[in-house]
C-alpha cells in the first residue's frame, strides 16, 4: 500500500511515540502574534524555560493591530500592552519579529508564504486555527492552543494524535466568475462545518492543480471551517514557480536539493484515505453563506433554503441562524442590501484577490451608501498594490485601503461591522458576533465582494465580467 | 487551575445549541489579556447580556437561569469549532465549570481543554438527549462522571455510558501531569533527532515505511533535514 502525502511528512517528524497516545511531533517552524502567545511566555518564565529553538520561530503582530496611523503609539491601552508584550518576549528569546512599521509585518500567514519561510514538507503550527493556510506549499500545518504553543517554545514539539485522512478530488474547469474561495465554500456546504472533524484533509484534482498558489492557500486556509485539522496540497511546478527567490527560500544548489526533495512529497497512486471525495468544478457556482456557520452556504443566485429540506435535528441552529441574520426561509439572497463591504483576512488579503477586486471596479464607483474597506494581508501587498496603481483604481472607486492586520476579520481592534449592519466580506466566518457585537456577515469571493461594492446589493459577479475585457480566468 | 480530575458529581447546565463556536465562548473583544486568568466573566458574553451591558442579562439564556446552576455544562453537537483561541476553556474553566458533555467535538478544543483540566465528555447522540431531558425536567438532577471508569451516570436513573479517552491523557487528567513535562523528558531524543532525523526513529515506522527511510539516507548523504 502506498504512502499519502501526509503520511509521509508526518512520520518523518514523529521524534516519540507516547504509548497508546499522542506522537510527540518534531515542529519546523512556529509563528506566533501578539493575541495566543504571552501566557505561553509566561508559563516558560514560571518554569524558568528559554525557548529551546528560537531560530525556528517567527513573530508578528496583526490580530489586535491598529489598520489606521500605524506609525502612532496604538491609541487602545489594552492593545497596545499585548503587542508591546510581544515585542518583550521576542526580544529576550532572541526571536525575529516583524512588527508594525517593519516592511515584512502583516497577517502571519500572508507572511510566513511570502518571505518563502513557508516551504513543502514543513511541519508548521501557529496559534491559530487557520494556520491550514501553508498547508498550500505541501506541508503539515495546524493551529494549536496557548498551551501547545508553550510545548514548542519549551520543546520544538507538540504532542498530537494522528488524525484520520480525507482526500477532496476537484475534477475539471471552473465557470466563469468562479475562483477559488466559491470551489472552499461550496466545499463546507456540501460536507457541513464538522464534516471534516477529525481528519486532515487533502485536495487534489484538476482544478486544484490548475490554481495559483495564492488561490490554493485560500482553500486549504478554510479547512478548519469545515472542522479539519488542516489542508494540504502537493507541491508541484506552481509551488516551486512561487517560492523561487523569495527572501528564505533557498539559494543555489541548496535550492535544487531541496526541489528534488520536494518532488517526492505526493500521495502514491495506490494510497488509501480514511474517506474521499469527488467534486466536479462545473457544479459549483459564485457562493455567499446565509447563515451564522461556514457551512450555510448556497449559490449567489440561489435561495435561502425552506426549513422543511433540512433535517429535523439541524431545524433550531437553522432558525436561529436566519433570525439573527434577518432573513426570510425561501428568499432570494440576490439583491440583498448590504452597509459594509470587507476585502481583507488571511483568506483573501492577498495581491491576487486585490488584482481580481481592481478587475472588477477598474474606472467603476462604489454605491453611495456602502462603506468599503480593503486590508492588505502584509505590508509587502500593500506596497505592490501600489507599485501596480491598484491603490488609484480603489481611492477613485472610493474605497479605503487601510494599513495590514486581521481587521474586521475577527473585529479585535476597532474595525468593527456596526450592530445590525450587513457586510459582505472575503473573510472565513460569519460566526454571530465576530465582525462586531450583532454585525450581520455574507462570506464571498473578492470578486463577489466587489460587485456588491458597485451595487450596494448582493450581485452575481458575472454581470461585470461580460463587460469587462479582462476575463477573471486570466486574473485566477 | 485545579490540577488532576477523576471524579466530578452535581448538577448540569443545559445550553441546549449546536455548533457552539468560540467566538460565541469568548468573543474577540476579550483577548487582549496577556494573562490566564479572569475569562469567566466574559464567558457567552454576547449571548449573556444585551447591549454588551452586564446591567442588561438576556431573561432566556440558560447562564442567567438561576434554577440551572453547575461544575457541568451540557451542549448541543460539535461544540468549541472555530477559532483556536485556548482562551475558551480557559473562560468555561474559570466560570466554574470541570466538565462539558456533548455528543461531538472540534478538535482544538477538545486539546485545548483537557490541557487545562477541562474535561470534555463526549456520549452517544441518543445519552446526549436523555441528559438534556432529565435536566431539563429537573434542575437538581446529579450526573456523576468518573475518569477512572470512562462513565458518565445519570444518578437518579442510574442510566449510564462509558466515554472514550487516550490512556495517555487519562493518566495525566488523573494524576495532574501535563504535556510539556513529559516532553521536556525527551529533549535528549529531540536533540538526537534534530542531528540525524528519522534514523534513529526507525522503530517507529512500519515495515514499508522503512524502505522508504532507508531510500531517503542513501549513500549520497541526502539524510533528512529539515529545510529551515
Amino acid at each position: 500500500m502506498g504512502k499519502t502525502l501526509f503520511d509521509k511528512i508526518w512520520y518523518k517528524h514523529v521524534v516519540e511515540e507516547v504509548q497508546a497516545g499522542p506522537s510527540a511531533l518534531y515542529i519546523d517552524k512556529h509563528f506566533i502574534h501578539e493575541v495566543t502567545s504571552p501566557q505561553a511566555f509566561g508559563g516558560l518564565k514560571k518554569r524558568g524555560l528559554k525557548v529551546f529553538r528560537p531560530k525556528q520561530v517567527v513573530a508578528t503582530a496583526d490580530h489586535n493591530v491598529p489598520t489606521l496611523n500605524q506609525h502612532l503609539p496604538i491609541k487602545e491601552i489594552l492593545s497596545r500592552q499585548q503587542v508591546e508584550q510581544l515585542h518583550e518576549n521576542c526580544a529576550e528569546n532572541d526571536i525575529e519579529l516583524y512588527g508594525l512599521g517593519h516592511p515584512y509585518q502583516g497577517i502571519v500567514h500572508v507572511i510566513g508564504p511570502e518571505l518563502g519561510i513557508t516551504q513543502p514538507g514543513m511541519t508548521i503550527v501557529c496559534g491559530d486555527s487557520h494556520t491550514s493556510t501553508h498547508g498550500a506549499f505541501g506541508a503539515i500545518a495546524f493551529g494549536i492552543g496557548t498551551s501547545e504553543v508553550e510545548m514548542v517554545l519549551a520543546t520544538q514539539c507538540v504532542l498530537q494524535s494522528k488524525p484520520k485522512l480525507m482526500r477532496i478530488n476537484v475534477e475539471g474547469e471552473l465557470k466563469r466568475g468562479v475562483v477559488s474561495k466559491d470551489i472552499i465554500l461550496f466545499i463546507i456546504s456540501t460536507i457541513s462545518s464538522s464534516g471534516a472533524t477529525g481528519y486532515f484533509v487533502e485536495f487534489a484534482g484538476s482544478a486544484i492543480r490548475n490554481l495559483s498558489m495564492e488561490a490554493r492557500m485560500t482553500i486549504c486556509n478554510m479547512s478548519i471551517e469545515m472542522g479539519a485539522r488542516g489542508g494540504m496540497i502537493a507541491p508541484d511546478e506552481t509551488t516551486f514557480e512561487y517560492l523561487k527567490g523569495r527572501e528564505f527560500a533557498p539559494k543555489g544548489q541548496a535550492w535544487n536539493d531541496a526541489v528534488a526533495q520536494w518532488k517526492t512529497l505526493f500521495s502514491d497512486e495506490d494510497a488509501v484515505f480514511d474517506k474521499e471525495i469527488f467534486i466536479e468544478a462545473a457544479d459549483i457556482e459564485p457562493m455567499i453563506t446565509y447563515g451564522t456557520n461556514p457551512g450555510m452556504g448556497i449559490s449567489v443566485n440561489g435561495t435561502v433554503p425552506l426549513s422543511s429540506t433540512l433535517e429535523e435535528k439541524d431545524r433550531a441552529s437553522y432558525l436561529k441562524a436566519l433570525e439573527y441574520m434577518g432573513l426570510e426561509p425561501g428568499a432570494a439572497i440576490t439583491g440583498k442590501k448590504i452597509d459594509y463591504v470587507f476585502i481583507g483576512s488571511c483568506t483573501n488579503s492577498r495581491i491576487e484577490d486585490l488584482r481580481l477586486v481592481a478587475s472588477v471596479v477598474k474606472g467603476k464607483k462604489k454605491a453611495d451608501d456602502v462603506h468599503v474597506w480593503v486590508v492588505p494581508g502584509s505590508k509587502q501587498v500593500e506596497k505592490q498594490a501600489i507599485e501596480e496603481g491598484i491603490d488609484k483604481i480603489f481611492e477613485a472607486a472610493g474605497f479605503e485601503l487601510r494599513q495590514p492586520g486581521c481587521s474586521a476579520c475577527l473585529a479585535m481592534n476597532e474595525d468593527k461591522i456596526p450592530a445590525g449592519k450587513y457586510c459582505i466580506s472575503t473573510s472565513n466566518r460569519n460566526f454571530e458576533g465576530r465582525q462586531g457585537p450583532n454585525a450581520r456577515t455574507f462570506l464571498v469571493s473578492p470578486l463577489t465582494a466587489a460587485a456588491a461594492a458597485i451595487t450596494g446589493r448582493v450581485t452575481d459577479v458575472r454581470r461585470f465580467l461580460a463587460e469587462s475585457t479582462e476575463s477573471a480566468e486570466n486574473l485566477m | 487551575m485545579s490540577k488532576s480530575i477523576n471524579i466530578i458529581k452535581g448538577t448540569a447546565v443545559p445550553l441546549a445549541m449546536e455548533n457552539v463556536d468560540t467566538d460565541q465562548i469568548i468573543p474577540a473583544r476579550f483577548l487582549k489579556s496577556t494573562s490566564r486568568e479572569g475569562f469567566g466573566k466574559n464567558l457567552f458574553r454576547d449571548w449573556r447580556y444585551n447591549n454588551d451591558n452586564e446591567a442588561e442579562p438576556k431573561k432566556d439564556f440558560i447562564l442567567n437561569n438561576p434554577s440551572f446552576i453547575g461544575k457541568i455544562l451540557v451542549a448541543g453537537k460539535n461544540f468549541g469549532c472555530g477559532s483556536s483561541r485556548e482562551h475558551a476553556a480557559w473562560a468555561i474553566k474559570d466560570y466554574g465549570f470541570d466538565v462539558v458533555v456533548s455528543s461531538f467535538y472540534a478538535d482544538i478544543f477538545r486539546n485545548n481543554a483537557l490541557n487545562n483540566f477541562l474535561l470534555p465528555v463526549q456520549v452517544s447522540d441518543s445519552f446526549l438527549k436523555k441528559i438534556f431531558a432529565a435536566v431539563q425536567a429537573d434542575a437538581s438532577t446529579e450526573i456523576e462522571v468518573n475518569v477512572e471508569e470512562q462513565t458518565i451516570k445519570l444518578l437518579a436513573t442510574g442510566e449510564e455510558e462509558n466515554f472514550d479517552i487516550n490512556p495517555y491523557k487519562k493518566t495525566c487528567l488523573l494524576n495532574g501531569y501535563d504535556d510539556i513535562d513529559y516532553l521536556l523528558s525527551l529533549k535528549g531524543k529531540i536533540e538526537t533527532f534534530e542531528t540525524s532525523g528519522q534514523e534513529d526513529a526507525d522503530h517507529l515506522f512500519d515495515a514499508e515505511y522503512k524502505l522508504i527511510s532507508k531510500e531517503r539516507s542513501n549513500p549520497n548523504g541526502n539524510v533528512y533535514k529539515p529545510v529551515y
